[in-house]
């Protein structure tokens, strides 16, 4: 990046300060630690300069926001043209409560709606189902059939806002209700805006929704793409989650590395299937974590949107450059929040909610101080989404692109983020013998990802304990204070009520064509035919996700993870 | 708990009683010598089976399923995993392999009456099982389990100590694609009763059984080799498995394709293993292996006494020992005197 | 010598399994022998594996705050199955709000750890306990 004359002559320079300057200054008192290290143990230096960046290419490497490699954004105006969609996700019981909810914020001006279910839903359980007891509409909304979506739309016109549903085995079942739905409200599929999670891969490595194996799990995901794309062009089809990998006490490079990898199996076995990459592309998005260390949240946002753009355009041949774009949602990380001190959370929140910023998020959810622990308070909501919002119109951040660009040390700490995370997609391309997608299935089998990220949570453990790492309140800084933690209470009736709604419904519906739609799920599933048809005509029958499920896990049956601490 | 409340629980079929007994009996607590003594008549009905192989060839699902199969066939199963523990601090990461996560028919294991699951640590010990992992077995065999499942370390290492303890041994092991087939090495091609090659779909499942079926029938001709040779004794004594490969004859071990996870050849495997069990009475094998077994267990439990009887400081143990290093006594004459004296006077 | 045994439970139907395989972890590091379930057990599953493997200590983790129904029943599964909670130290682990502390330990619960525990501490409240509820439950048996 600089020309080799001025290089030289920084090298130098350099040597000179660190002999005269640097030296009898450290005589004097050293530094505070022996060594620096950010959360992925990566060592990092007293000072970066040009030196340490002179093998990148501004234009090759870096380049204008909306330009490929996207290190800088994937819109040329980024912030100054519309600020991050501020996206909190939040859940209630039944799906009255949601949709009177729902409508209080549409007419508030809100368009995008978010959706937490339960999780027997999330598991794909029924309300009656003996392991639900207890679970039904606790973290979420309990959906059973149709009826529960026909109540929780109700008078809210699926044209004008977009959907966002975190769940992710009985995605499919979800998306092929929100089509119902739309058929009913009269609104063309090709309209319809949202996203499905949808990403199981993460689920076998760190979050553990599990319910079918993981190659059955990828073929129903890889149906929903090719499903999808021809019938609903404007959903986002899966949302790549390093979120839950880091959670689960991944390294920022591990989450990167994963997440980006997990990428590459969700477009291999597309492409296996015979889908048009360009047109899938743009109907992927991504979702990351932001942690505390600030550069290196910063470094591996910018290091993902490159190596995916790298990825699109010279592994997988996407022609179209939209297809190159890296999109994500980021949420603040709630396993760094603690239950001691819980106000110092809401500083936590505003560092990681600056990283998402200043990395180029395409949304954001700020974490409640309280959020990790409880029930959210009203107040701690209202912060949270304050917190963006001072970001946003107080702050100045968004003012410019990437504002952090050409810092020597973010620069080079995202090209390391990368060289890291590289590696280890180069490993897991080796184990699935040059198919990434084999290789995550090979790294699920033998619990690669898992020992990866338990040894990772344990080492971070381990240096916490030992005071090397300060969590402050916690290892440092603490106080006598009696902890008040507001727990989610459950209302019994809600259970009621809904085994209630689902006996109804199945003692009002058509039991045959309930019947025929299921025994065509089987059919599809046991000729490799494509399932999401029949699921579609399944659910518009009234067939509840804990039917359709058992379907699938009948053909398929279900996964037993190998317990690995 | 006190003994007898342990043994007439034992004999009731009280599995916190049964519980106790074993971390009695692994801990070496006098109690658990007692209550040792006092169940042993009850003791030889059970089928005891080994099950032991390299990492990740899928023993642990095997044994699931085995569990499975054998409870369909209205048998009660004990099972006993062994993990390795760290000699130095003793911690132990114990059962895990057994247990899984998630939703389905195999949660049944847990609360099925029929069965009783016990993690043991190995504690550092070496060749696959805990120390007293064969007392374990037998006070599940006076409890009235029908089969007992041991389910070694698999460690990696030559796992051959499950011969000890098994009626049956089961080697577990993946198709293997190299030339360099890993079995070879490891001394377990010597112990199986039954070989399984697990995991048959991901392929060259059936060169591994051609080989391995290759394999034990040179066993057969070595052994009739050997035969002749003057040399036999001696190296039947030395590794104990000509004696074994002799007495083999009319079991040839038959090898057994699966796919666990599916439950693809259980049935089979769960055939086998009765099979053996068959043979073993019919043709009498059985009274000699566990008469083989049981010299050992008994000279061990000879050494055990002796040594604590010396260490405790009987027979001047410790005097004698100060004259060795003096020099006023060797050590041959030094061990011939006090076993002459415990012989006479003990 | 006799070894302590731990059963790390996992109970309920939320995934969130990180804080136990890592409390798991350690405390084999501190040389007890430990029993994990995995996720999504009931607590029939704990009470019997805690039965079998005469567990001398039962922590229970949990996230989803059902404790209050979710740890009495296990204790109750435990004298169910025969076993004696009385000899049983029993841990919980997770989210509890301090107001219902007492309320636990009513119902039998001898430790509760929020998340920030240093696990130091809780190596040390078990090695303490063990003994100690051994020596009360056989007082209490000879009275």
């Amino acid at each position: 990046m600089f020309d080799e004359e001025k290089l030289k002559e920084i090298k130098e320079k350099r040597q000179e300060w660190e002999k005269s300057c640097l030296e009898p200054f450290m005589k004097k008192g050293g530094e505070r630690q022996e060594k620096f290290e950010n959360l992925s143990w990566v060592e990092i230096k007293n000072v970066y300069d040009p030196a340490d960046i002179a093998h990148l290419d501004y234009i090759r490497d870096i380049n204008y926001p909306g330009e490929y490699p996207f290190t800088r954004g994937v819109y040329p105006t980024m912030y100054r043209g519309r600020l991050w969609t501020m996206r909190q996700f939040s859940g209630f019981g039944t799906a009255e409560d949601t949709n009177e909810r729902w409508k209080l914020l549409l007419k508030e001006g809100q368009t995008g709606l978010s959706t937490a279910f339960d999780f027997p839903t999330l598991m794909g359980l029924d309300s009656d189902d003996p392991l639900s007891d207890g679970e039904v509409g606790k973290v979420g909304v309990a959906i059973d059939t149709l009826k529960d979506f026909e109540i929780l739309f109700d008078g809210i016109p699926l044209d004008k806002v977009s959907t966002s549903f975190t769940i992710n085995p009985p995605a499919g079942i979800i998306l092929a209700m929100y089509v119902a739905i739309g058929d009913m409200q009269g609104v063309p599929r090709e309209q319809l805006r949202g996203t499905i999670q949808n990403d199981m891969l993460k689920e076998f490595h760190a979050q553990n929704t599990l319910v079918l194996p993981p190659e059955p799990s990828i073929k129903i995901i890889t149906d929903i793409f090719e499903w999808g794309v021809e019938v609903v062009p404007k959903f986002n089809l899966i949302s790549i989650s390093g979120y839950h990998i880091r959670e689960a006490g991944s390294t920022a490079v591990q989450e990167l590395a994963f997440t980006i990898a997990d990428g590459m199996a969700y477009v291999e076995a597309a492409i296996e299937r015979g889908i048009d990459i360009d047109k899938l592309a743009p109907q992927l998005s991504f979702f990351f974590n932001s942690h505390n260390n600030f550069f290196e949240e910063i470094a591996k946002f910018r290091a993902a949107r490159r190596m995916w753009a790298k990825i699109m355009r010279d592994e997988y041949g996407a022609k179209n450059p939209r297809s190159w774009w890296l999109k994500f949602h980021t949420q603040t990380a709630g396993c760094s929040l603690t239950a001691q001190q819980p106000l110092n959370n809401i500083v936590r929140t505003t560092i990681q909610a600056m990283a998402a910023v200043i990395g180029g998020t395409q949304s954001l959810h700020t974490n409640s101080f309280d959020e990790a622990w409880a029930l959210p308070s009203e107040e701690a909501v209202r912060v949270a989404l304050r917190t963006q919002q001072i970001i946003a119109f107080e702050s100045g951040i968004p003012d410019t692109i990437d504002p952090l660009a050409g810092s020597y040390y973010v620069e080079w700490l995202t090209d390391k983020m990368e060289k890291l995370a590289w590696n280890y997609i180069e490993r897991i391309r080796k184990m699935g013998e040059g198919s990434v997608l084999r290789g995550v299935l090979q790294g699920i089998e033998t619990g690669f990802f898992i020992k990866e990220i338990s040894n990772a949570a344990a080492s971070f453990q381990r240096e916490v304990e030992e005071g090397k790492r300060i969590i402050v309140g916690v290892n440092k800084y603490t106080i006598e204070e009696q902890l008040k933690i507001p727990i989610l209470k459950v209302d019994p009736e809600v259970q009621r009520k809904q085994i209630e709604r689902l006996k109804k419904v199945k003692a009002e519906r058509d039991n045959k064509a309930v019947k025929d739609a299921l025994d065509w799920i089987r059919n599809a599933s046991e000729n490799n035919e494509n399932v999401m048809p029949a699921i579609l005509e399944a659910v518009k029958a009234y067939a509840s996700v804990g039917e359709i499920m058992g379907v699938l896990k009948e053909v398929y049956g279900t996964y037993k993870k190998p317990i690995i601490i | 708990m006190e003994v007898e409340e342990i043994v007439e629980g034992i004999f009731g079929g009280n599995k916190r009683a049964l519980a106790r007994a074993i971390t009695y009996v692994e801990n070496d607590y006098p109690e658990g010598k007692e209550v040792l003594k006092r169940i042993y008549n009850k003791t030889g009905k059970a089928h005891i089976v080994g099950l032991t192989g390299f990492p990740g060839v899928g023993k642990s699902t095997i044994v699931s399923k085995l569990t499975q199969e054998f409870r369909k066939r209205d048998k009660k199963v004990g099972i006993i995993a062994v993990d390795p523990g760290s000699p130095f601090t003793g911690g132990a990461l114990l059962g895990d392999r057994l247990r899984m996560d998630g939703f389905d028919s195999s949660k049944q294991l847990w609360v099925d009456p029929g069965i009783f699951f016990r993690s043991m640590s190995s504690r550092g010990r070496a060749g696959g099982l805990a120390a007293k992992t064969g007392d374990v077995a037998r006070l599940m065999d006076a409890f009235g389990f029908d089969v007992i499942l041991i389910e070694t370390v698999g460690a990696g290492q030559s796992e051959v100590d499950i011969i000890e303890v098994a009626d049956t041994s089961i080697v577990i092991m993946m198709p293997e694609t190299g030339d360099d087939i890993q079995i070879n090495k490891a001394g377990i091609l010597e112990i199986g009763d039954i070989y399984v090659v697990n995991k048959a779909d991901l392929g060259g499942a059936e060169k591994t059984e051609k080989w391995l079926k290759a394999m034990l029938m040179m066993d057969q001709e070595a052994v009739s080799l050997l035969e002749k040779t003057t040399h036999a004794d001696e190296m039947a004594v030395e590794s104990g498995r000509i004696y074994e490969l002799l007495h083999k004859k009319g079991w040839i071990p038959p090898v057994i394709i699966t796919i666990a996870e599916r439950g693809e050849g259980i049935k089979e495997l769960a055939d086998a293993i009765e099979d053996h069990f068959e043979f073993l009475k019919s043709s009498n094998l059985i009274v000699e292996r566990r008469k083989k077994r049981m010299s050992k267990e008994l000279f061990d439990l000879i050494m055990d006494e002796i040594k604590r009887e010396l260490t405790a400081g009987k027979f001047n143990y410790k005097e004698i020992i100060e004259k060795v290093v003096s020099n006023e006594l060797d050590p041959h004459t030094a061990a011939e005197k006090l076993v002459k004296e415990m012989l006479t006077k003990g | 010598m006799r070894k302590i045994r731990v059963l790390v439970a996992k109970v309920g139907l939320d995934g969130h399994d990180r804080g136990a395989k890592v409390v798991a972890r350690f405390l084999r590091d501190a040389g007890f022998e430990v029993i994990y379930t995995g996720l999504h057990r009931t607590p029939q599953e704990v009470a019997m594996a805690a039965v079998q493997e005469d567990a001398d200590v039962v922590g229970i983790s949990l996230h989803s705050g059902a404790h209050m129904t979710l740890v009495p029943k296990v204790i109750n599964y435990i004298k169910e199955y025969g076993g004696d909670p009385d000899e049983i130290v029993i841990l919980v682990g997770g989210i509890i709000p301090e107001d219902e502390f007492d309320e636990l330990k009513a119902k039998g619960v001898d430790g509760i750890f929020i998340p920030g525990t240093p696990i130091a501490e809780i190596v040390e409240f078990i090695k303490e306990m063990v003994p100690k509820k051994k020596e009360k439950a056989r007082l209490k048996k000879t009275a």
